[in-house]
């Protein structure tokens, strides 16, 4: 079963009387449980379509189904529900509230959508031990690495089990050490069979993914899946 | 929202006001102020127009006071050396008043006279009221001890008084005082009651309106003693004389004061009229003046309004104020956390979420700010009370006005900045460093 169904998307961006076209005509299909890697050059539009598939931005025109819901005919409130319950993102710089504390963090999502505290308290403490952080849970994000971080975020991004997790450039910001552990979190999620989407510059992790699609200048350039592994 | 949320938001509030202490405790200082403003002058008023309203009712609400008054010094009969100047309420003024206008319930003609009072060695300068035992129908005399003037004591001009106790303290400081005699000018009067606090047959200078004499304040008089008018006129000239420029001058008042008691508040107003045509006819100057307290109570209930109006205007400004003060720095703090506003849109935050969650700090603001202000509100009307001698009174109403308006500045204030962070484009604040 397809999570995401995109059919002829085009975003283009008015920035006064230009108009600048984004995504063009984009046809992609991601069935359930499928690692995708999403590359190409900057400015290509690989974020934005990230944006597009992850709710935060709505097509110009084209289609686009997550989990057989047309998100394009959607209203704001209806977005932000879509986005917390069946997205989860993983942001390059982590995007984690330093106010709160490990374990405050990865109940943020499970918060909108009205968990009981002790339901989402039991379930970030599942989550953060899963990532190995089970005994970091009272830290703020500040006393914690790199990499302890982004595993705060990946936890955070599993909160609401959703369809489908989206992360961008998830080891750009860190060492090659962290960055492998990263990266086999993600094979691990991946084998959970969760539906993976990340966008990189990295060969090295697009040779993880079982599907690489390039981006260029708006369009898929092409795609090829990598049977290596 | 549920329950919790609301509960998890405000926490979260708390958590990110104390984040920032100093900034809160400034922000927070602007509602203090003007809910302090606010509380310590709607005290300062009420305290006011209390005293004057009460004051007020003490000359009692059916009351008419007729006071005589200095009629304007005429030039033209200067030429003699030694003047006899009568004016003002006579006795026939009295009678004719009882005679004629039927509303009258009781007249009672005071005479005042100030003398100073013995007993043994000591001595205090007192005020003598010559009146008739009526005198207790139109002001509510207290008596602690003893009786009041009695008709005898009027028909045999009885040497007997009756005195407040500030003179009793003053003069009988160990002893007993009834039974006792009071020494005026060689003239002995026996003590037959003692008056608690005498109600002030004048005004309190509250109002501006005369100087008013009130048992404390008048140059040195420690209090009243009643007398019968009768033995008041036998023993009292009614003459007083006066050295100006080198002449000598004589005054003759008879009464100082004729105090008029009708039956009803409805009929005080027309009752003045009548005494006003009744007085013009029988005097040629004007040498009195009508005292209405009712007038007087409906005259303090306009001041008041203006009062509060102008004190109302005053908080409201001091808070609005204090409102731009929060509303400043809540639109510094929306676009310091823009990323923060980003990154829970992304993780599923509804606009609804985000206004909640910095109205609800505002409003955390604003509320514990105008409970500290109800606080330190409360406590500037007792310095005042104390160290000013002016009395305060705290209403109920003012309290909880206070709060609401604390709560509305909030809301108001925090409204359009909660609107701001949640208007943000959710792509762009994730972008925002």
């Amino acid at each position: 079963m397809a999570v995401v169904e995109i059919e002829k998307l085009c975003k283009i961006y008015t920035i006064g009387s230009v108009q600048l076209p984004a995504l063009n005509n984009i046809d992609l299909s991601i069935e359930e449980g499928r690692y995708i890697a999403i590359m190409g050059p900057s400015g290509s539009g690989k974020s934005t379509l990230l944006n597009m598939i992850g709710c935060l931005d709505r097509p110009t025109s084209g289609r686009y189904c997550i989990g057989g819901e047309d998100v394009s005919k959607l209203n704001d409130d209806e977005l932000s529900l879509i986005r917390g319950k069946r997205i989860g993102f993983i942001f390059q710089s982590y995007n984690l509230i330093g106010q709160l504390n490990v374990i405050e963090n990865i109940e943020l999502p499970m918060f909108y959508q009205g968990f009981s505290e002790r339901e989402s308290a039991e379930r970030a403490k599942e989550l953060a031990t899963m990532v190995g952080l089970g005994d970091r849970l009272k830290h703020r994000p500040t006393e914690l690495s790199g990499g302890e971080q982004q595993r705060v975020a990946i936890a955070r991004s599993l909160a609401n089990d959703p369809l489908i997790i989206l992360a961008d450039e998830p080891t750009g910001n860190l060492d090659s050490e962290s960055g492998a552990e990263i990266l086999s979190i993600l094979d691990d999620l991946h084998r959970q069979h969760k539906t993976l989407v990340v966008v990189t510059h990295d060969e090295h992790i697009s040779k993880r993914a079982e599907r690489t699609i390039q981006l260029l200048d708006g369009r898929i350039d092409r795609q090829e899946c990598n049977h290596e592994r | 929202m549920h329950w919790i949320n609301v509960k998890k938001t405000v926490k979260l509030g708390i958590k990110s006001l104390w984040m920032h202490r100093l900034r809160s405790t400034l922000t927070m200082l602007g509602v203090v102020f003007g809910v302090c403003s606010v509380i310590a002058m709607l005290a300062i008023g009420e305290g006011a127009s209390q005293e004057a309203q009460e004051a007020i009712a003490r000359l009692g609400s059916t009351n008419l006071i007729v006071e005589t008054v200095k009629p304007p010094q005429e030039q033209t009969d200067t030429g003699d050396t030694q003047t006899v100047r009568k004016y003002g309420l006579t006795y026939a003024d009295a009678e004719s008043i009882r005679n004629t206008i039927p509303e009258v319930e009781v007249v009672v003609p005071i005479r005042e006279i100030d003398q100073e009072a013995r007993y043994l060695n000591r001595k205090a300068a007192i005020k003598i009221m010559g009146t008739i035992p009526w005198y207790t129908e139109i002001s509510p005399v207290q008596l602690t001890r003893g009786r009041f003037l009695s008709s005898t004591d009027l028909h045999h001009q009885l040497a007997v008084c009756v005195i407040d106790d500030q003179v009793a303290r003053k003069l009988f400081t160990f002893d007993d005082p009834l039974g006792l005699d009071v020494r005026i000018r060689g003239s002995y009067y026996r003590v037959v009651g003692i008056a608690s606090k005498t109600a002030p047959a004048g005004m309190s200078d509250t109002f501006g309106t005369q100087a008013a004499k009130t048992i404390e304040s008048t140059g040195g008089v420690a209090g009243n003693i009643y007398i019968p008018l009768t033995t008041a006129k036998s023993r009292f000239s009614e003459f007083a004389y006066q050295i100006s420029g080198g002449s000598r001058s004589a005054e003759k008042v008879e009464l100082q004061k004729i105090i008029v008691k009708v039956n009803s508040n409805e009929q005080v107003l027309s009752t003045q009229k009548i005494i006003v045509a009744l007085l013009n006819r029988l005097h040629k100057k004007q040498d009195y003046n009508i005292v209405v307290p009712l007038e007087l109570l409906r005259q303090a209930a306009r001041t008041r309004r203006i009062f509060s109006i102008v004190l109302g205007s005053i908080a409201a400004i001091s808070l609005l104020v204090g409102g731009i003060g929060i509303m400043n720095i809540m639109l510094a703090t929306v676009s310091e956390r823009t990323r923060e506003i980003g990154i829970r849109r992304a993780l599923g935050a509804k606009k609804r979420d985000i206004i909640i969650q910095f109205l609800s700090e505002t409003l955390l603001l604003t509320l514990v700010g105008g409970m500290l202000g109800i606080i330190l509100g409360s406590l500037i009307p007792f310095l005042v009370t104390y160290f000013g001698h002016m009395p305060t009174v705290i209403t109920g109403s003012s309290l909880v006005l206070a709060f609401g308006i604390s709560a509305a500045v909030g809301i108001t204030f925090g409204l359009y900045p909660a609107h701001r962070a949640a208007n943000m484009d959710p792509i762009e604040s994730l972008r925002h460093e």
